[in-house]
């Protein structure tokens, strides 16, 4: 039984590598208690306290509280966890534990249960000021060290910044200033920041200069949430765990691959963030470019995060721009339409948005990266608002059949193979092929199979955000790009966005629809067609 | 939900009738990751059946309970299946009459899903070496569970040691994860050597001696089991140089954390239900090597 099963097991192993369960061998070799064989026992975070800049703010709220709530409901928080909420609110702790609760019993992914909250909400902690307040922040340094009398917490913290970027500067400081930023012996901070990381080269590299002068590059965390989901981390377990794909994964069998990230809503109550920003910088610049690192990479020997991030490095410098940006990029911004049965205004028509406004709410690209592997196929990136409906998938699309020895009538209606990795939502991986239609002619059409995470492993998906805390509080970064991988992006975009400033309005497209049809022009010209969705 | 019997059938037949509720549900493939055979008693049918449904939403798998009836009565083989909303795979419930209880496996084999992972578990009293059980053998894993025993648990993972193989595991071992996930993260800071320590719990309860044998396995140091008056397992103290690191809990629900020089700390240790063990036991299918450590030092220091 032990040699049929063989094979199964090291996929079983490079799958618990990905996903990053395993003990490593220094915690092992320091404690008697752990052991790689193991796999019952999950990684538990360390005696630590998260501080929560913006508690009050939309992510907190939906996701953040009830993501530390389902981790606590899982036995993954270590014994004495601390939350400590900042903000400009006069509140005392118990106002803070009253808003955790809530948002917990309305967004928290697993059932509520008491003994849970009494463990979580024993160690909720809330401090009131403002970012320039010198006395808050003097008051937050005190109350931390208390906690770590009173909880055990051993000087370990990690600061959330989940405020809009402009603040980053004011508080990094007054972390600085405090002394909060500086690890003792024997123990680390840590801090994690939200996108946008700037909105091209300078600013990006002006950002990281203040995070880098308080905190060292190790504990700076970045959260692209899309690297928390499961399926965007099998993508390498699909890649490098199996041995059907590998050999066809190269400019000798794949015609071009398709990354689309669709949304069916508008802009929201982001009009003030959004504007000026656009699609491309706000998705293309970190999902997008990610999904295409992680796609196109060559295998890293390892999954520490150091291997990992040099491969997709590698792949982000081969990124080569198409020399004619007018023909092979293309802009749109949503107009009045009709979308899934409602009616709903343009981006111009939007509240806060200037009727002049130049911010596109579409944008497709089309790259190519210039190494061996991938040389002459082309990665067509989009991204919109008001799309037809919500989702992100990205879709290899194989070359045709070199010979079919089937007459031209008999595959009329047959397409290009293609594989799916379907991010969300409805997680899972569609192979597309051509199959014979039942019956006397030789008919063969394309049929789909399917696996779908909800089919074989149902509701054991953690949200990505409770992925990503706990590698923040174990100190595990292969999920977080590094700065490296912020400025390799934003060098891919800056010429774009720089051809797009000098062009006119962004093209207009019905909401609802699928998008400008510059967009589909700069497909057809390559012979080609976005897959629908 | 869907719900078909089939009486004095084969396993030929009962193949046929599933495709075919398939097909008539407009959902002929089928995503199941693995088949679970669950061998026990009429009146454990009904709890057993319950927590394996309830694994088998984290886990899609064909689920085949096996009753074996009178052996005096005239061979026949009686099927229930289930197919529908309130189970993501299918439930095949077979109830074996006569001589055809000794050969259960000639049924079950052809109902096995092909290519994928086969579980088998006892909820009841298992076989003294399940490997070697015709149903147990055509499984990778083989779970059974002390409790099931009743007053005996403890004298029963003797049993399990001595016929151990590749695995096998038991419910009184993956019912001890949260403790040891909890004293294994109270370890991740250095604590210094450990002389001595005492699992406390229920009379009987048999995974207080797994757990005072793995603590002292990994430690090196003697770790006793001594009563309380439950519920379950209630405290694991452990004497350091310093002091003395202990994990207590009186109510099944919260758990009270205190070391040497450190404030003590609430942690949440629930109770689990058995669907949840059984979900864990499913998420991993190599054999679990630390059981096999662990169950073999009890039994070699269990003195009757």
């Amino acid at each position: 039984m032990t040699d049929p099963a063989a094979p199964a097991e090291e996929a079983a192993t490079v799958a618990a590598a990905v996903a990053g369960t395993a003990t490593t061998l220094e915690v092992e070799a320091a404690n008697p208690l752990r052991d790689p064989r193991d796999k019952r026992l999950p990684r538990v975070a360390g005696p630590c306290v998260m501080v929560l800049f913006g508690v009050t703010g939309d992510l907190a709220k939906r996701k953040l509280l009830p993501a530390i709530y389902d981790l606590g409901n899982r036995g993954l928080l270590p014994p004495g966890f601390s939350l400590v909420g900042f903000a400009r609110r006069d509140w005392k702790d118990q106002d803070f534990a009253k808003l955790t609760h809530d948002a917990v019993k309305a967004h928290a992914r697993t059932p509520f249960r008491e003994e849970v909250w009494k463990q979580i909400c024993e160690g909720i902690h809330f401090v009131p000021g403002e970012f320039s307040d010198d006395g808050a922040f003097d008051a937050l340094a005190m109350a931390l060290s208390e906690i770590d009398e009173t909880r055990g917490t051993g000087g370990n913290y990690a600061f959330y910044l989940s405020v809009p970027p402009k603040f980053f500067p004011k508080v990094v400081n007054q972390l600085k200033r405090t002394g909060l930023a500086d690890a003792p012996e024997g123990s680390w901070r840590r801090v994690v920041i939200e996108k946008p990381f700037g909105h091209d080269l300078q600013s990006a590299h002006e950002l990281n200069e203040i995070t880098t002068s308080a905190f060292p590059e190790s504990s700076i965390f970045r959260i692209d949430h899309y690297l928390g989901k499961e399926t965007v981390q099998n993508i390498m377990a699909l890649r490098f765990a199996n041995n059907l794909y590998e050999p066809i994964w190269n400019r000798g069998f794949v015609d071009h691959v398709q990354i689309t990230m669709a949304e069916d809503i508008g802009i929201g109550g982001r009009a003030g963030y959004y504007d000026g920003i656009g699609a491309a910088r706000d998705v293309i610049q970190n999902h997008l470019l990610q999904l295409l690192a992680l796609v196109a990479m060559e295998d890293p020997t390892s999954f520490e995060a150091s291997a990992l991030r040099r491969e997709k490095e590698k792949v982000l410098q081969a990124v080569r721009l198409p020399d004619n940006l007018a023909l092979n990029t293309a802009r749109g911004q949503y107009a009045a339409g009709w979308q899934g049965g409602e009616k709903v205004v343009g981006y111009l028509q939007e509240d806060g948005i200037s009727r002049e406004s130049t911010t596109e709410t579409y944008a497709a690209i089309k790259l190519e990266i210039a190494n061996r592997r991938w040389a002459g196929v082309p990665f067509y990136l989009r991204t919109g608002k008001r799309l037809g409906r919500r989702v992100t998938e990205v879709a290899v699309v194989f070359q045709r059949a070199p010979h079919l020895p089937f007459s031209k009538d008999d595959t009329e209606i047959l397409g290009q193979n293609a594989l799916v990795v379907r991010v969300q939502p409805d997680e899972g991986v569609t192979v597309r092929f051509g199959s014979k239609v039942p019956g006397t002619a030789m008919e063969v059409r394309d049929v789909s199979m399917d696996f779908a995470y909800g089919e074989s492993f149902l509701e054991s998906s953690p949200e990505a955000y409770e992925r990503l805390l706990l590698d923040v509080m174990i100190g595990d970064p292969p999920l977080f790009p590094h700065q490296r991988e912020v400025e390799l992006s934003w060098k891919i975009l800056d010429p774009i966005e720089q051809f797009w400033t000098t062009q006119r309005q962004p093209e207009p497209y019905e909401s609802g629809s699928w998008g400008p049809p510059s967009a589909d022009a700069m497909m057809a010209r390559d012979g080609r067609v976005w897959r629908r969705l | 939900m869907t719900t078909f019997m089939l009486s004095d059938t084969t396993a030929g037949k009962i193949s046929a009738q599933l495709t075919h509720l398939r097909h008539q549900m407009g959902a002929p493939a089928v995503g199941m990751v693995l088949t679970l055979v669950v061998m026990c008693e009429e009146r454990h049918q009904y709890d057993a059946l319950r927590a394996a449904t309830e694994a088998a939403r984290e886990h899609p798998s064909r689920i085949i309970v096996v009753i074996n009836r009178e052996v005096e009565e005239p061979i026949r083989l009686d099927a229930e299946l289930r197919i529908g909303e309130s189970t993501p795979g299918e439930v095949v419930v077979l109830r074996l009459y006569g001589e055809l209880t000794r050969h259960a496996d000639s049924v079950v084999s052809p109902l096995l899903l092909p290519d994928t992972p086969v579980v088998v578990w006892w909820p009841g009293k298992a076989p003294e070496a399940p490997s070697k059980d015709p149903v147990g053998a055509l499984a990778q894993r083989r779970i059974t569970d002390a409790r099931g025993f009743d007053n005996v648990g403890i004298q029963s993972l003797v049993t399990r040691a001595k016929g151990y193989a590749r695995g096998d595991t038991d419910l009184a071992w993956a019912r001890l994860t949260p403790w040891r996930s909890l004293l294994a993260a109270a370890f991740d800071q250095p604590v210094g050597k450990v002389h001595e320590g005492v699992v406390e719990a229920v009379a009987g309860n048999p995974s207080a001696p797994l757990l005072a044998a793995w603590l002292s396995e990994r430690l090196g140091a003697p770790v006793r089991v001594s009563d309380s008056p439950g519920p379950g397992l209630t405290a694991v103290r452990l004497k350091l140089e310093d002091g003395e690191l202990s994990v207590s809990r009186e109510d099944a629900r919260l758990a009270t954390l205190s070391r040497p020089g450190q404030p003590d700390r609430n942690v949440a240790l629930a109770r689990r239900h058995t669907s949840e063990l059984l979900a864990e036991e499913l998420r991993r299918l190599d054999p679990d090597e630390i059981y096999e450590s662990a169950v073999k030092r009890f039994a070699r220091s269990y003195k009757g």
